[in-house]
């Protein structure tokens, strides 16, 4: 759910990176924030344990400038990938207008991914919301592992829908921008 | 509620900020926010000059949204007030038609119980307000369309072409 504010000409948008826990939603997010210039980026919330784990989430807001007289801006949320922190996912999901899923490429994640999926469309239904009706790209991470199912597989598993996907290396920045440019440009299609 | 937009026009914008400003000059309160329930700040009045309100609207959604989780534990369908007490400042949160977040921050100038008193003129105004802007929701795709065009969007989409190069 945007909210369009045409008094103060403002428009912001929520994006939501969902995906098994370990999978590198936070370090797209860090990514995101160390490569921006500081003027488009606010700061950056982590909600984790001391572990470093997200624990309810992550929040990144982003102001892309005026487009045509209206103060454009995105905010960027994680969701906890762990299992037993479901509550806290539901939560993260409310007004989204964008999904990221970024899935474990490791063979041995195959399974997380696929209950992960499954998750997320359980809890957009708790929404009202169908995952066919959102802004949806999926991003593949982790691909400089030797141990990785190849895209094909994971295509299958994952990606019914057929949304555009990205092969990723979070840690190392790649492919962490264009996931990001995908799902804002699709939002702004859909508006 | 599935998916949609909140889009809040110019009249409805000061009649909002009025009524907000009503309350802050009769609590002497900091600051007052609005925000949904998402997270994203519509609108702030007061001394905002040391807070990062995106921070704030956002932890305030998700304060609200996580107590909410805990009344249903006990069979409640959500808290409508949260107070949380500091040394020096404090935060009174309250909520309105179940979708928006009307937030006090205060200091020693004033205290809770007037607060709580004088805020319910506050959330009355601002019900009906918001009433009204949820009931225009439907009918103002076309200043949607008008504003957020063609031109829009292929220059939102240079500007992010810029921003990720």
């Amino acid at each position: 759910m945007s909210v369009i504010n045409y008094s103060s000409r403002e428009i912001t948008f929520k994006i939501v990176y969902y995906g098994t826990g370990l999978g590198g939603k936070t370090t797209n997010l860090k990514v995101i924030y160390n490569k921006i210039s500081p003027e488009t980026r606010g700061k950056m919330i982590s909600l984790a344990t001391e572990m470093d784990r997200t624990l309810f989430f992550d929040f990144l807001p982003m102001d892309i400038g005026s487009v045509k007289g209206f103060k454009t801006k995105f905010q960027l949320y994680t969701v906890p990938g762990q299992i037993y922190y479901n509550a806290s996912r539901k939560l993260i999901l409310k007004g989204v207008d964008g999904i990221v899923f970024v899935a474990d490429s490791q063979i041995e994640r195959f399974e997380d991914n696929i209950e992960s999926v499954d998750n997320l469309l359980e809890n957009l239904a708790e929404h009202n919301l169908k995952i066919e009706d959102i802004p949806f790209v999926m991003q593949y991470n982790k691909r400089d592992l030797p141990n990785i199912s190849s895209i094909e597989d994971l295509q299958q598993a994952l990606n019914p829908w057929n949304v555009p996907y990205f092969e990723a290396v979070a840690t190392q920045g790649i492919g962490v921008f264009e996931t990001l440019k995908a799902v804002s440009k699709m939002i702004l299609q859909r508006l | 509620m599935g998916y949609e937009n909140l889009s809040i026009f110019e009249q409805d914008f000061w009649d909002i900020n009025n009524s907000l400003n009503k309350l802050l000059t009769s609590t002497n309160a900091t600051a007052l926010l609005l925000v949904d329930k998402a997270g994203q700040l519509i609108t702030s009045v007061g001394n905002i000059s040391n807070l990062d309100l995106v921070s704030f609207g956002s932890l305030a959604a998700a304060d609200f949204a996580a107590t909410s989780q805990l009344a249903m534990l006990i069979g409640e369908d959500e808290f409508t007030e949260l107070f949380h007490q500091g040394k020096q400042e404090n935060i009174y949160i309250t909520i309105i038609l179940s979708r928006i977040i009307l937030v006090v921050i205060f200091g020693k100038s004033t205290n809770l119980g007037l607060i709580r008193i004088r805020i319910k003129t506050t959330v009355t105004e601002l019900e009906k307000i918001f009433t009204n802007i949820f009931a225009k929701l439907n009918s103002n795709s076309e200043r949607m369309r008008d504003t957020f065009n063609e031109d829009f969007k292929k220059a939102a989409e240079s500007e992010l072409d810029d921003l990720f190069k």
